[in-house]
C-alpha cells in the first residue's frame, strides 16, 4: 500500500481536491451553497453517500462482471441516494424541500462515480470507505467555503444566525446581492481555485500557448 | 398554446439548465475546448433529454404516483420513493437503444454523435431535467416541450462557452487562474448575461 489511511483521508482535502483539481462535482457544489446551513446537509450526504457506495462497490467488486459495472454501481448509488433522501423528508423536511431536485443528483455526481471506478474497482472495503470518505470532504470542505463566503456577504448571517447587522434590520452592513445569485458561486470557485493553485502551483495547468516576449534592442 | 411558448423561452434563457442550476457543469467544462465537439454533444443532449422527459413522465403517470397503478387492480399502491432509481434507470436504457438505433440505421449520425452518448448518462442536465418536471408536476405536452427547450438551452450554452474559449487560449492569463479557474469565471459572467432574459415574458 503506497499511502497510509491517514494520508488517504487528508490528501483529497488539499492536494487532490475532487473539485478544483479533478472537476467533479460542481454541478451541485455551486447550487446549494447560497446558504451554508443547505450546504452542510449537502456537504453530509455526499460524503456518506461516497463513502458507503464505494464500501458496498468494493465489497462485491470480483462478483461484478466488466461490462456491466456501470449500471451495477449505479444501482447501488442510487439506492443509497433515495434513503438519504427519505431520511432527509422524514427528518428536516425544510431543508429537503429546499435541496430540492439535488438531493436526487447525487446519484450523477461524478464524484461519487468516479470514486467507484477509480479505486473501489481495486481496493478492499475498508480503505475505499476511507477514500470516499476522504472525498467527500474535500467536496465539502469546498462548498462550505463558498457558503460562508455566499451566506455571510451575501445575507450577513451564518447558519441563520445574523453576524453582520444588515440595513434592512437597522444595522450597518449593506448586503451584497449578486451573491446570492448563481453567477457567483461561478466567481467565488473560480477564485478559490486561483488561490489553491498559487498555493500550490504543482497544480498549474499548462499553457496551450505561450506569448512570445520580444526583447527590446 | 401561448403556456407551450412561455414555457419554452423560460426553460431556454430565464432558467437555463447549464448556467442557472449548474446542471450537466462537469461536462460543460470538460468538453466546451472545441466548437465543433460543443454543439455534437449539445445536439445529443438535445435529442436524449426531449426523449427521456417525456418518457419519465409516463413512467410517473402510469406506474409511479400515487394511484396510478388503479389500471393494474393496485389502486392504493404509492411507488414514488422508487423514483430517483426508475428516472435513472430509463435514462441509461433509453441512451443504450438511441446508441443502437443509431448505429443500425443512420451510421453518419452514429459517428458524429457516438462518442458523446455514453457521457450523457451521468449528464446531471438529462437526470436534473426529469427531476424537475416531476417537481414542477408538468402534464405530457408539458414535458416534451420542456424537454425540447431545456436542451436547446443547455445546447446554446455550451456552444457559446466553447465560442469564449476557443479565443480564450490565447490569452495572457496568471498562472494559478489558467484552464479551470479562468473557465468559471467566463461561465459566471455568462450566467449574469443569461440572468438578463429574466425579465423577458410572452
Amino acid at each position: 500500500m503506497a499511502q497510509t489511511r491517514r494520508e488517504m483521508l487528508i490528501d483529497p482535502m488539499v492536494d487532490n481536491n475532487p473539485i478544483t483539481l479533478q472537476v467533479l462535482g460542481i454541478c451541485s457544489a455551486l447550487a446549494v451553497t447560497s446558504s451554508l446551513q443547505v450546504a452542510f446537509v449537502m456537504a453530509v450526504a455526499v460524503t456518506l453517500v461516497t463513502g458507503f457506495s464505494s464500501m458496498f462497490i468494493s465489497m462485491i467488486r470480483s462478483q461484478i462482471p466488466g461490462s456491466i459495472r456501470i449500471i451495477v454501481q449505479m444501482v447501488i448509488i442510487a439506492s443509497l441516494v433515495i434513503l438519504v433522501d427519505q431520511m432527509l423528508k422524514a427528518y428536516a423536511f425544510e431543508i429537503s424541500k429546499t435541496l430540492s431536485v439535488f438531493v436526487g443528483l447525487i446519484i450523477t455526481n461524478c464524484i461519487v462515480m468516479g470514486r467507484a471506478e477509480a479505486f473501489a474497482m481495486k481496493n478492499p472495503p475498508v480503505d475505499s470507505f476511507i477514500d470516499g470518505v476522504g472525498n467527500g470532504l474535500g467536496y465539502g470542505l469546498i462548498l462550505m467555503l463558498v457558503g460562508v463566503i455566499r451566506e455571510l456577504f451575501g445575507s450577513g448571517s451564518l447558519f441563520g444566525v445574523t453576524i453582520l447587522e444588515t440595513v434592512n434590520n437597522g444595522g450597518w452592513y449593506v448586503p451584497n446581492g449578486l451573491l446570492l445569485l448563481p453567477p457567483s458561486a461561478f466567481f467565488i470557485i473560480g477564485l478559490l481555485i486561483w488561490g489553491f493553485r498559487t498555493w500550490k502551483p504543482a497544480q498549474v495547468e499548462e499553457r496551450e500557448y505561450k506569448i512570445q516576449t520580444v526583447e527590446a534592442h | 398554446m401561448e403556456d407551450l411558448i412561455s414555457l419554452a423561452v423560460k426553460a431556454i434563457f430565464v432558467e437555463n439548465l447549464a448556467l442557472s442550476f449548474f446542471l450537466g457543469m462537469c461536462t460543460f467544462i470538460a468538453v466546451s475546448k472545441k466548437i465543433s465537439t460543443a454543439i455534437g454533444l449539445g445536439i445529443s443532449v438535445m435529442v436524449v433529454q426531449s426523449i427521456t422527459v417525456p418518457a419519465n413522465n409516463l413512467i410517473l403517470g402510469y406506474l409511479l404516483a400515487p394511484g396510478a397503478l388503479a389500471w393494474a387492480g393496485f389502486p392504493d399502491v404509492d411507488l414514488t420513493f422508487l423514483g430517483l432509481i426508475s428516472y435513472i434507470g430509463v435514462i441509461a436504457a433509453l441512451v443504450q437503444i438511441l446508441e443502437m438505433v443509431l448505429d443500425k440505421y443512420f451510421p453518419p449520425l452514429y459517428n458524429a454523435l457516438g462518442v458523446f452518448l455514453p457521457l450523457i448518462t451521468v449528464n446531471c442536465a438529462i437526470l436534473g431535467g426529469s427531476l424537475f418536471m416531476v417537481e414542477r408536476g408538468y402534464d405530457f405536452t408539458e414535458s416534451v416541450t420542456y424537454g425540447v427547450s431545456s436542451g436547446f438551452g443547455w445546447a446554446l450554452a455550451i456552444t457559446a462557452m466553447a465560442g469564449v474559449r476557443e479565443k480564450l487560449k490565447y490569452s495572457d492569463i496568471p498562472d494559478g487562474l489558467q484552464g479551470l479557474g479562468i473557465t468559471f469565471i467566463t461561465a459566471g459572467l455568462m450566467a449574469m448575461a443569461f440572468m438578463s432574459f429574466s425579465g423577458v415574458k410572452l
